[in-house]
């Protein structure tokens, strides 16, 4: 009886379903991960946002203007949103610093600052172009949210880059920005988690990273075998996911025909 | 060791954090507090390299004459408010919040009002029905906008159940989808970061 109570105090049962959901996670994570890797390679489907990175880079470089890139005001470094964007950002460094384009990171947040620098320099270091990182250019504006926005806006004003990267987590100033950039004809490669401002970079931006396609980025440019694993551990669980919903459906349907009590079992 | 102890650091917080979601223990519940206090203090640390780099770059620029008047208006700024908290304090009647009131409150409403143009100037673009599903985008849009708005338009009733028809069926379903991807996205780029797969928030080893 004391084992019962101090197990029901060590554990809350009414997390149990996500923690058996994060388990199975966690095991096709690494099943993929670690023991799929060693089978053939595959390819994931082409997206066209990430083929239009190294254009946006190319078009910076052809037309001497600066290349702007944000991880918007909403996110920190903790986020998911955040880590998939740094990871973007590597890529897009290593591309810059081949060309030598500038490469412009206003952001919010001063650990999300440091970790962009480290990416950046080291990204810089990797290609053998170590002289041509400027730290000055991955730089804080301000925490407020207009303030960012306006930091960023004066700074797509002044400086005219060619190419926009909104790739992070956007408030209300994502539009803002989008109209900006779109004032001065950049090219625009935008990506968010935010449904809402989703809808805004479609309309503003050129190419439009739509949700798990953001995550789905740093495999993709990278080519890094593990972290492609991971993209189909996603759809595994996606294809799961989707086969639960179905039998919920039916089971649903099923059981309200027949007039009975519906058992709910499949909402937790 | 510079990247090992940062990933052994990040493995053990993130099953901390993992397994203390999942217990009801008074022990896990301070643990979560105290991990979210330092994280309270590392964050007012991190504010004092943000402060630090936006003096440095922007004196930098200002020696190189790059955009001066902004930048001196910046700086002045960020130097002159703390000031004024520290000396006068931040009470309704102190300069700090007649500052705050009168100068960054009114600036950021101007930024943010500046939203209604540009939405203006997005839908202008973005309702041209161009193809099918452009069309059917406009379509949509008309029917929620009307069914929203005070004319007095016939069936309005009707109207106003197609509106929310097509906010709860059609568009509920495609943005649960798109959360759906987002949330499987998060869940294994997090589950990355915690195993040590993904590194680039070190630096790079992409």
């Amino acid at each position: 009886m004391i084992i019962l109570i101090a197990a029901q105090s060590l554990f809350n049962s009414d997390r149990l379903a996500t923690f058996l959901i994060s388990l199975i996670a966690i095991l096709i994570l690494l099943y993929t991960t670690y023991f799929q890797k060693r089978k053939k390679p595959f390819t994931i489907r082409k997206i066209n946002g990430l083929k239009a990175v190294e254009d946006a880079i190319g078009r910076a470089t052809e037309m001497a203007r600066p290349l702007l890139y944000t991880p918007g005001w909403g996110g920190d470094i903790q986020r998911p949103t955040t880590i998939a964007s740094m990871n973007i950002l590597s890529f897009v460094a290593e591309k810059t610093s081949q060309y030598d384009c500038d490469l412009v990171f206003p952001t919010h947040d001063p650990v999300i600052m440091s970790v962009a620098q480290e990416v950046v320099k080291e990204s810089y270091s990797r290609t053998g172009y170590p002289d041509r990182y400027k730290e000055h250019n991955i730089t804080y504006v301000s925490s407020s949210q207009f303030g960012y926005a306006a930091a960023v806006d004066g700074i797509i004003s002044r400086t005219k880059p060619a190419s926009i990267f909104l790739l992070g987590t956007f408030e209300a100033e994502s539009l803002i920005l989008a109209e900006t950039g779109n004032s001065i004809n950049a090219i625009q490669i935008a990506g968010t988690d935010s449904t809402i401002q989703l809808s805004f970079f479609i309309v503003a931006c050129d190419y439009t990273l739509i949700g798990e396609e953001l995550f789905a980025a740093s495999g993709y440019l990278s080519g890094n075998k593990s972290i492609l694993a991971s993209v189909q551990a996603q759809d595994i669980m996606k294809i799961l996911i989707a086969l639960f919903v179905i039998v919920a459906v039916i089971w649903a349907t099923i059981e309200s025909l027949n007039g009975g009590q519906l058992s709910y079992w499949w909402k937790f | 060791m510079n990247r090992q102890i940062p990933l052994i650091v990040c493995f053990s917080f993130g099953l901390v954090m993992f397994l203390q979601y999942f217990s009801n223990h008074t022990i896990s519940r301070s643990v979560n507090l105290a991990i979210l206090d330092y994280w309270q203090i590392i964050f007012a640390f991190t504010l004092i390299i943000g402060v630090v780099s936006f003096i440095k770059v922007n004196l930098t620029k200002i020696s190189r004459r790059i955009d001066r008047p902004y930048l001196i208006v910046g700086l002045l700024g960020m130097i002159s408010m703390p000031f004024m908290a520290l000396i006068w304090g931040i009470k309704a009647d102190s300069p700090f919040m007649w500052m705050f009131e009168n100068v960054q409150a009114p600036m950021a409403s101007t930024v943010f009002a500046l939203l209604a143009f540009f939405v203006a100037s997005a839908s202008f673009r973005g309702f041209r029905a161009r193809s099918l599903q452009a069309s059917i985008l406009l379509g949509a849009a008309l029917i929620i906008l009307l069914s929203r708005s005070n004319l007095p338009l016939p069936y309005t009733e009707h109207l106003s159940e197609l509106a929310d028809w097509i906010r709860n069926y059609p568009s509920m379903t495609a943005r649960r989808a798109i959360l759906i991807g987002i949330g499987l996205g998060s869940l294994t780029t997090s589950l990355r970061v915690i195993l040590g797969i993904e590194r680039t928030w070190l630096g790079g080893e992409r």
